[in-house]
């Protein structure tokens, strides 16, 4: 079976600054894989080449065994046209730190908002499931709240609803947590928690290490664009084997 | 340090908390309206016995049939030229912030244009075009023309106001939706890409409609200045509002009259468009917690939890 995710020799530039040098990463089926990194490593527009929010500068990823960004023929990748990323976009769910919620839109329009622009669901159709979806992330109640009268939990646990609607079978998350009083996080991880749970292949950008211990089936630590290490989260988390990994884990720890 | 303080809450132990509190007065505000009421005076005085003003024709003339089908034609070029400016500007505005720096280009020429040349200017060329192009036609550049018209039949006075007023308007609307977009956070666009959204409906479902926030109110701004200026088609000879007034005083010398007629249909009109301006702010304002509602909200939020 193909990976969900595998990225060869992914290379990013912005500028003269190179942002990724080369990163290597398999995703398989349902794994659940946290992605840790001091600030500036690359950890976040690695994300978001996966979905081709940023475009890439060398080596290729495929998501669920398709090419992104380009459809391979005769031996050259052709560069695709926004429709056709939009189109390739709707596999990936994406969960941001600052949540980038639709603030014109109350909760559960939130969540039907690319079921009925981008799939065409019927409006009652995409209702219903955007209500299911607002109870499975425990806020059926608040599914007329507009994000401004939400916690912060509240509006993170929206946009996972969210991103789970377009029925995505991978997810990516930035530091879903980050932005949140700490009395907070726990709603958010609880939910996360659900998901891997249910099967969900989930990239998980995160410092909230016994997440990464409880949840992740593997642990990936990035570095200055490379990836410095990896394994499953107890060897990677308590023997670490490189002294980047060690330095970074007893700020964080 | 301790004077001060035993001189503010005196040792002794008596009680102020129940002294009467004296306001604060403005002497200055009753001297305005002093000043108002008698100004207000005299101008009733005026209106009421000044004969020459004669008020039995404002209101003669406020009904008069030439007088209605004159606002009839404001209120098209109002609607129309805005119509336009709306539309050619918000597409102007998405060239002007396009990555294609041949769209950004065009966009910048047509807004130096259209803004740097007075917009009088630009009727008399629009109603004046058939003099130096005196056929229209449509095909293939530089090759067969498949249909042509006369251009002073196309460019009637209607449409060189509609073209004059109109794509000046976009020029300056295009600013003002620019001003919109960019003041929406990127995130948004991050998410509905994410989400899987084409260009097109971020543009129209999610960047749109929280510009538009910002777009409203300068909109109504150029709507209202847009009914006044579309008196200026008076030097193309377009009978609309004003222009009607001026040929009805031209032939009787109620200047003064007339002209009040004319003012009372726009202050009216004026008076409706703020009304649908404060409908149409609170449609774009959805989702925006008035500063009123905060402390509720922050309470249920607690509540809530
Ligand atoms: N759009 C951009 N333009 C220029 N530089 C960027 C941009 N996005 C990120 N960078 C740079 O790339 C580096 C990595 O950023 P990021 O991926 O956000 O790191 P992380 O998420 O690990 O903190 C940083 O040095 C950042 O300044
Ligand atoms: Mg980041």
């Amino acid at each position: 079976m193909t990976p969900m995710v595998e990225a060869v020799g992914v290379r990013k530039r912005f500028g003269d600054n190179e942002v990724l040098k080369g990163i290597d990463m398999t995703v398989g089926r349902g794994e659940v894989v946290s992605l840790l990194g001091p600030s500036g490593s690359g950890k976040s527009t690695f994300l978001r080449c996966i979905n081709h929010l940023e475009r890439i500068d060398g080596g290729e990823i495929n998501v669920d065994g398709r090419l992104v960004g380009y459809r391979r023929h005769d031996g050259k990748k052709y560069e695709l046209r926004s429709r056709e990323i939009a189109a390739a976009r709707r596999g990936v769910g994406m969960v941001f730190q600052r949540f980038n919620l639709f603030p014109h839109r109350t909760a559960v329009e939130n969540v039907m908002e690319a079921p009925v622009f981008v799939k065409r669901t019927h409006k009652d159709e995409a209702r219903r499931e955007a209500l299911a979806l607002l109870d499975r992330v425990g806020l059926a109640d608040r599914a007329d709240a507009y994000p401004a009268m939400l916690s912060g939990g509240q509006q993170q646990r929206v946009a996972i609803a969210r991103a789970l609607a377009m029925s995505p079978s991978l997810m990516l998350f930035d530091e879903p947590t980050s932005a949140l009083d700490p009395e907070l996080v726990g709603e958010v991880l609880e939910v996360m928690k659900g998901l891997a749970k249910d099967g969900m292949t989930m990239i998980v950008v995160t410092h909230e290490i016994g997440f990464a211990r409880e949840v992740c089936d593997r642990v990936v630590f990035m570095d200055a664009g490379v990836v410095v290490e990896q394994g499953v989260p107890d060897d990677v988390l308590l023997n670490p084997a490189h002294e980047r990994t060690r330095a970074f884990l007893s700020r964080v720890l | 340090m301790t004077s001060v303080a035993s001189e503010t809450v005196p040792a002794g132990g008596v009680v102020h908390a129940d002294e009467p509190i004296v306001r604060l007065r403005h002497p200055g505000r009753w001297v305005a309206a002093g000043v108002l009421v008698v100004l207000l005076a005299m101008l009733v005085h005026f209106v009421a016995t000044a004969p020459k003003l004669r008020l039995d024709l404002v209101a003669g003339y406020l009904f008069e049939q030439s007088i209605l089908s004159g606002l009839l034609v404001t209120l098209e070029l109002t609607v129309v030229a805005m119509a336009l400016g709306v539309l050619l500007g918000t597409v102007l505005a998405i060239m002007r912030l396009s990555a294609n720096p041949l769209l950004r280009g065009a966009a910048g020429a047509y807004v130096w244009l259209f803004r740097g040349t007075p917009i009088l200017v630009q009727l008399l060329f629009w109603f004046f075009l058939g003099t130096v192009l005196p056929k229209i036609s449509l095909g293939i550049p530089f090759g067969p023309q498949w249909v042509e018209w006369g251009t002073n039949t196309v460019i009637t006075q209607f449409t060189a106001a509609i073209l004059g007023l109109g794509l000046n308007e976009a020029a300056y609307m295009a600013e003002i939706v620019r001003a919109g977009i960019k003041s929406v956070d990127p995130g948004q666009t991050e998410a509905a890409h994410a989400l899987g959204m084409n260009p097109v409906t971020t543009y129209r479902r999610v960047v749109l409609p929280q510009a538009a926030r910002l777009i409203v109110p300068p909109t109504a701004n150029e709507t209202i200045s847009m009914l006044k200026l579309t008196s200026l088609v008076l030097v193309i000879g377009l009978p609309e509002l004003t222009t009607t007034a001026q040929l009805i005083y031209g032939r009787n010398f109620q200047q003064i009259p007339l002209l009040i007629v004319a003012s009372i249909w726009y202050l009216v009109l004026t008076t409706l468009l703020t009304l649908l301006q404060s409908r149409i702010e609170r449609r774009t304002n959805r989702g925006t917690v008035p500063l009123r509602a905060r402390k509720r909200v922050r309470f249920a939020m607690g509540a809530d939890r």
